[in-house]
């Protein structure tokens, strides 16, 4: 059975590799929100050390959002969304497979730039690193949380903007133990709570959201 | 054995159909009939099981569809409006994506050979969105020609083909109900289906 969880990611994969633009453009949108606060406030050590987690969580949670409208929209409207219903396997482990294919393309390259972005936050390594380790075990919970906002708004006019008043307020969760983790690990309190609270948001949001996005896809698609 | 019975289908508020049903057995085909808006369509989603009818009930050898989703699913071959293919993909890729998504084993000779009956030959590598809308569609009834599940419900599957797909489509469709295979379909064009048992169905 998890064959299909397999099949579904390579399938988003491929596409997603087809088409760069889409990852790159969430990327840069990263990049440079991230690398304008520093510009706007000015060489304020202190300050800037104390905003950097709150300001890259902001940003992780608003490159999320940008492509959360096409995780399920391109596959609806040319019809492969059927064809994914009506594949001999529940719908909940296909969207697993959407969920974990969006992650690797949207919230992987995230974590993965954040230690060259937080350098100019002047952090420290240890902040540094579990500023990385925060959004790499978080990003998941975002993806996952955002398909029941893309399932639920999927095929309606203006969707976009009624998919950020619904998913931004259940990201606020992992904002908090996000950005809390690392002040924790600067005040020498120690970050592993937060992060094993972040790491359980994820398994929660992994392993319930798929189900609840796939009842959502089959009210969109009757 | 496909049976449905006493079906009813509300869109919106209006009632579209009620009281309808038929039953189907190896080797047949239902043609649906009716004017635009009659809800051929709405029935057909009905018999995949994305819509649930207002009232009635639809059987797969005796048992609920609604009971036996995945087992009813694994025997179900649709092919809708659109055509489900991903215009970043070549035609080869998105057949073999579509039998792997259905669960089938597909070997690359066997897609290529799909796609050269279609009258693909030598575009299997050229990214769909370069292809027309007439072979766009070819792409689609590719997963006709080496689907082998029993029950094919196609709706208008012969919208833009040139005349020549349209009688191979038809010989395609003949083959499926000679292996003892069942197909549901809508058409406003009539065409011919030389073998097995054709019934009729008027909605509306």
């Amino acid at each position: 059975m998890p064959n299909i969880v397999f099949s579904v990611i390579a399938r988003d994969l491929k596409l997603a590799m087809r088409r760069q633009a889409d990852i790159v453009s969430a990327l840069f949108f990263f990049v440079i929100v991230v690398s304008l606060f520093p510009l706007g406030i000015g060489p304020e050590v202190d300050l800037l050390r104390q905003l950097a987690p709150g300001i890259l969580w902001v940003a992780a949670l608003l490159a999320t959002m940008l492509s959360l409208p096409r995780l399920f929209a391109d596959d609806y409207r040319d019809g492969t969304l059927e064809q994914l219903a009506l594949a001999p396997h529940p719908l909940g482990l296909v969207v697993t497979g959407k969920v974990i294919a969006h992650w690797l393309v949207s919230g992987l390259p995230l974590a993965l730039i954040t230690p060259v972005l937080g350098i100019q936050f002047d952090l420290s390594t240890d902040a540094l690193l579990v500023l990385t380790g925060a959004i790499l075990i978080g990003t998941p919970a975002l993806s996952g949380i955002g398909a029941i906002g893309a399932a639920l708004t999927l095929g309606l006019r203006g969707g976009g903007i009624l998919l950020s008043l619904l998913v931004l307020p259940l990201y606020i969760p992992v904002l908090i133990f996000g950005a809390g983790a690392v002040d924790a690990t600067v005040s020498g309190l120690g970050g592993e709570g937060h992060l094993s609270l972040l790491a359980a948001m994820t398994i929660a949001a992994i392993g319930f959201a798929p189900w609840a996005s796939a009842a959502a896809l089959k009210i969109a698609l009757e | 054995m496909l049976e449905a019975d006493n079906l009813e289908c509300v869109r919106g508020e209006r009632r579209l159909f009620s009281g309808l049903g038929f039953k189907l057995d190896a080797g047949e085909l239902l043609y649906l009939q009716g004017r635009n808006g009659a809800g051929k369509t709405s029935l057909l989603r009905m018999l995949i099981g994305l819509l649930p009818p207002e009232t009635g009930e639809i059987r797969w050898h005796g048992k609920p569809i609604r009971r036996q989703a995945d087992d009813y699913h694994a025997a179900l071959c649709y092919l809708g409006h659109l055509n489900a293919i991903k215009e970043e993909l070549t035609p080869l890729e998105n057949l073999l994506a579509a039998a792997r998504l259905a669960g089938e084993a597909l070997s690359v000779d066997d897609a290529i050979d799909a796609l050269e009956q279609v009258g693909l030959a030598g575009r299997e590598d050229l990214a769909c969105k370069y292809l027309s809308q007439g072979q766009k569609r070819r792409v689609a009834l590719a997963r006709l020609v080496i689907d082998r599940r029993p029950l094919w419900i196609l709706d208008e599957p012969f919208v833009a083909l040139d005349v020549a797909a349209v009688d191979w489509l038809a010989g395609i469709i003949s083959g499926h109900l000679q292996r003892g295979g069942m197909a549901v379909m809508t058409t406003h064009q009539l065409v011919a289906i030389p073998a097995g048992t054709v019934r009729e169905l008027r909605i509306g």
